[in-house]
């Protein structure tokens, strides 16, 4: 522990389990991340400055779809303070290309150029890189590039791209489509629909979004000409994917090529695909043999990174007389841009809603086709909660839906519907573990009753007010191991976590971890749980995560995988090295193994005599005076092991409960109060648990209401800075109250299940209701987002007075 | 491949956390590459280069202000403040202790915006209410936190100020 977070911690006494001796595992730890973040000696990727160190900016595509006739950079070379600047021809890189391991009648491979050749395919597409001696010269080269085109026709909707006849984006993509899967289809669905009492449909779309962390995508790029090996220092998520698509691209061995991942401001999985740009910057550092260094700007950020969300769902849902639901039959297509993302694919959105649009509902019939286009508009990547924002969103639509039609009240419809006994195994062939959907759905109703606003919406009622109530119940598979991963059939199959214990000789621990924090605080969760196992002060653990030569290898952080799978491969790296401690004090007393206990700070006698042998003294012995360990064990404290799920995973749950007060003049939708009863197992750190469903509730109520990429006719984009990408501040978010229900999991070493999305899955659907109740009185159902004050307006039957 | 001789460049004197530097530069570099790339002060974010995000406020005589939006030339003749300066002796100062009591920051990129917004804003104004407070903060962004924790971090620093006073 450094000074700083000594001294933070006796000052705040926040650092320590909440009762003496007691587990650091739910305990609100203070964040070990804290000191440096707030003094200001964090080192993000654009904190690097390298001696000689060069600036890159890139060439991008003005037009969405044409054939490239021509780059001419040769007067960006005379630009003052220019280096130089290449092509992809210049830099002879390989392509990525992300595949699925489904037939061609399902899924079509497209690769992505590292720097674009013949063909650009969306605005902001990246043609050239110019390196310069600070980033201003760069951008002025920039303006020195001359790109001609021949314009090609662009395709900038889904419906566009799959309408007969129109032109591709990809050549050998017929229709457009990348991906297309038709699912489950239980027999005599289509008998069920026909002989139900109450059918309802739901058309919606959602818009396309920008994970928009903070933090910009960024890289420096050097040679390290000792270790024979390139230096890549890049904010990813996945840093030993990174590696391998570098290593590939520059064809390298895997072990010329070290990715660290400095501190990262915020990723959201915009950062957990492998980008172009870090490539391209490394193939110019290794050309100029000096380091590179790529920031992007905003306007890239905007435009020309990877977003999300895009998607179109036709749904119906068949009901009994009572509400129960008796099928449902989904279409759901994902605009997913330029390109396939790697490992993902452009699978990734498609794939995920249809395998699991159930939910937490009793579904006996489901039928869907899910549906991957390319259009001329930037690529996608995951974005926390990847489809389940969508998806939810659309399962409790038709709910609300249904229960109107039925006359029923929507909580109690969900009531009838939500899976009650566990393990239970979906019509999707998906078993869900044990969680607390009904419990969850129950405790949001009485705390919105309790804090009164049923009985604030009949007053409002009377006023004239639009006050409305809406829910969402959820729940969200996290935990994903091999087997899940592989049922997509990925090529690249993620799943595994490794994690290496090692004790020095003062006794303290350095750990790896293959996940790589962004935010959600791992330095600080990860040594809970290594401190708890083995009964060590915190301040003794410290975590290793991203960076290649030090962790043996990792899938990163995405699908709120690391609590779950890399926190479980922690807890048995710490209890091997907890064993072999125990034989070194076994045999210094002589005593069989079983004979001795780890305790805090050390291993006892059992035979109650009290004596503990400390640490220092153990590691002593295996490392200083290795003459002294028995025969059988070997000099050294290290121990690594490996953590799977060979099952469906775990589920997440919550239930969501927003009231919101329409004003029919400026049609803003103001949130008057947010809930959230959570589910997510064993919390390791409650205050942690609660961030990351402040921070997700905070991004779903931005898809909800606020943000969404657009572009022309022509694919050029309409946002190109926060002037016209919309982020809500702290007057658009409001304070959430949070429950914590525990529905421990069963196969994760520490009981706990993901946390990181289920905010973000929840908050769209719940505001979405919310606002559908308010305006209960216009008749006007919404079904799509985002809800934008001309919407609202134009329910109220308003005339719009600034269309925009 | 030409390596081209640098544009103008002027000598300019700024005062940073009470120290004085001289600095050879180009008239168009920003406050804020000044700061974290020339006098290597790298606690000073930027997340948008367009005056929007907050990130790369630092106080400028004392009030906050958008280094990206500024020329360092501009700064000369001012006291800037980063949030280098808020810890003394390697303890944490109040507000930033509030921030970390309150999970006020995740991946902490627009901390030190907002570390350096509410201390000039509480400066000028101890006594400010919750929704005061509010309202400030919403002239920065956070992708992470969801605000509720900034606003409170604040809030309570303001409070426990006006108690030992
Ligand atoms: S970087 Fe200055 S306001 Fe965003
Ligand atoms: S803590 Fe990440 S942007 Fe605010």
């Amino acid at each position: 522990m450094n000074d700083t977070t000594a001294a933070h911690q006796r000052a705040t006494g926040h650092g320590r389990p909440t009762t003496p001796g007691g587990a650091w595992i739910g305990a609100s730890v203070g964040r070990r991340e804290d000191p440096r973040l707030l003094t200001g000696r964090g080192r993000f990727t654009d904190d690097i400055q390298l001696p000689g160190m060069l600036h890159a900016q890139f060439v991008r595509a003005t037009v969405a779809h044409a054939t490239v006739t021509g780059i001419d950079l040769s007067a960006v070379l005379d630009v003052p303070g220019v280096v130089a600047a290449f092509t992809a021809e210049d830099l002879e890189l390989g392509d990525i290309t992300a595949r699925l391991g489904r037939p061609a009648s399902e899924f079509v491979a497209t690769a992505m150029p590292v720097l674009a050749r013949d063909r650009v395919r969306f605005v902001g597409e990246p043609l050239a890189v110019v390196v310069a001696r600070d980033a201003y010269a760069a951008e002025d080269g920039l303006e020195a590039a001359k790109v001609s085109y021949e314009p090609r026709p662009p395709v900038v909707s889904a419906a566009r791209a799959l309408a007969p006849g129109a032109p591709l984006v990809h050549d050998e993509a017929p229709l457009n489509t990348l991906l297309d899967v038709s699912m489950f289809a239980t027999e005599g669905i289509d008998a069920v629909f026909d002989g139900a009492p109450h059918v309802v449909r739901v058309r919606a779309s959602t818009g396309r979004q920008n994970a928009l962390p903070l933090e910009t995508r960024g890289a420096v790029a050097s040679w390290d000409a000792r270790e024979d090996q390139l230096l890549l220092q890049t904010c990813t998520q996945v840093p030993h994917q990174v590696r391998t698509v570098a290593a590939r691209c520059l064809r390298l061995d895997e072990r010329a090529v070290r990715v660290v991942v400095p501190d990262m401001g915020g990723g959201f999985g915009l950062k957990c695909v492998v980008g172009r740009e870090e490539i391209a910057v490394a193939a110019a550092a290794l050309r100029l043999d000096r380091p590179v260094k790529w920031i992007e700007d905003r306007k890239d950020a905007l435009t020309a990174s990877f977003l999300a969300r895009e998607q179109h769902y036709d749904a119906r849902a068949a009901f009994d007389a009572d509400g129960r639901i008796l099928a449902l039959d989904a279409d759901v297509v994902c605009d997913m841009g330029a390109y396939s993302c790697y490992p993902f694919t452009a699978g990734i959105e498609p794939l995920m809603a249809s395998a699991e649009m159930p939910g937490v509902y009793k579904v006996p019939a489901y039928r869907v086709r899910g549906r991957a286009v390319t259009t001329n508009k930037a690529p996608t990547a995951p974005y926390r909660g990847v489809s389940r924002p969508q998806y939810v969103m659309v399962m409790e639509r038709l709910f609300e839906r249904a229960a109107r039609e039925l006359g029923m009240d929507p909580v109690e419809i969900r009531r009838r519907n939500v899976i009650t006994d566990f393990p239970y195994t979906g019509v999707n062939r998906i078993t869900y573990d044990p969680g607390s959907y009904r419990e969850s759905l129950d405790l949001c109703e009485r705390l919105v009753r309790e804090e009164g606003w049923y009985a604030a919406r009949e007053e409002a009622a009377a006023e004239g007010r639009h006050l409305g109530i809406g829910y969402a119940c959820f729940s969200e598979r996290t935990g994903y191991g091999s087997a899940a991963f592989a049922q997509r059939k990925m090529e690249v199959v993620p799943g595994f976590d490794i994690s290496e214990v090692r004790m020095d000789t003062s006794g303290a621990v350095v750990v790896t971890t293959g996940t790589m924090s962004h935010g959600q605080s791992h330095e600080t969760t990860m040594a809970q749980i290594v401190a708890d196992e083995l009964g060590l002060d915190i301040a003794k653990v410290r975590i290793h995560q991203g960076d290649t030569d030090r962790v043996t290898y990792g899938w990163g952080t995405f699908a709120s995988r690391s609590i779950a799978v890399g926190g479980s491969a922690v807890r048995l790296a710490a209890a091997k090295l907890g064993e072999k401690l125990c034989r070194i004090a076994a045999a210094r007393w002589e005593l069989s193994p079983d004979a001795v206990e780890l305790v805090t700070g050390g291993i006892r006698r059992r035979d109650g005599t009290g004596e503990v042998v400390g640490f220092p003294e153990l590691a002593d012995i295996a490392y200083l005076k290795a003459h002294l360990l028995p025969k059988d064990v070997e000099p050294g404290l290290s121990a690594t092991a490996t953590f799977d799920v060979f099952n469906d995973g775990t589920f997440s749950n919550a239930t969501h409960g927003v009231v919101v007060e329409l004003h029919p003049g400026t049609g803003q939708v103001e949130i008057l109060a947010y809930l959230c009863v959570e589910d997510c197992g064993v919390a390791i750190n409650p205050q942690v648990v609660e961030g990351q469903c402040r921070g997700g509730i905070a991004q779903g109520i931005a898809g909800a209401l606020f943000e969404q990429v657009t572009y022309d006719d022509q694919g050029e984009p309409s946002a190109t800075s926060f002037m016209d990408y919309k982020v809500p501040t702290a007057h658009e978010i409001p304070d959430v109250l949070i429950r914590h229900l525990q529905t421990p999991c069963a196969f994760t070493e520490t009981g706990a299940k993901g946390a990181g999305e289920g905010g973000t899955i929840g908050a769209p659907a719940a505001v979405l209701n919310a606002v559908n109740d308010a305006l209960r009185p216009t008749g006007t159902e919404l079904d799509t987002t985002p809800i934008t004050p001309e919407t609202v307006q134009r329910a109220f039957g308003r005339t719009v007075e600034h269309p925009s | 491949m030409t390596d081209t001789a640098p544009r103008e460049r002027q000598l300019i004197t700024l005062d940073v956390n009470g120290e004085r530097h001289e600095l050879l530069i180009e008239p168009r570099r920003t406050l804020v590459d000044a700061l974290r790339h020339d006098l290597l002060l790298t606690g000073t974010h930027v997340g948008c280069e367009h005056g929007i995000c907050g990130a790369c406020t630092v106080l400028v005589d004392g009030a906050p202000a958008r280094a990206c939006l500024m020329f360092a030339a501009q700064a000369e003749g001012a006291r800037i403040r980063t949030v280098e300066s808020l810890a003394e002796d390697g303890e944490l100062s109040d507000l930033q202790r509030a921030f970390t009591e309150h999970h006020g920051l995740q991946c902490g990129f627009c901390t030190p915006g907002f570390l350096m917004l509410a201390e000039g804003f509480l400066a000028e104004r101890p006594a400010a209410t919750k929704e005061e407070i509010r309202e400030v903060v919403a002239s920065n962004l956070c992708r992470c936190t969801g605000y509720q924790t900034i606003v409170e971090a604040i809030d309570d620093c303001a409070a426990r100020r006006r108690k030992e006073t």
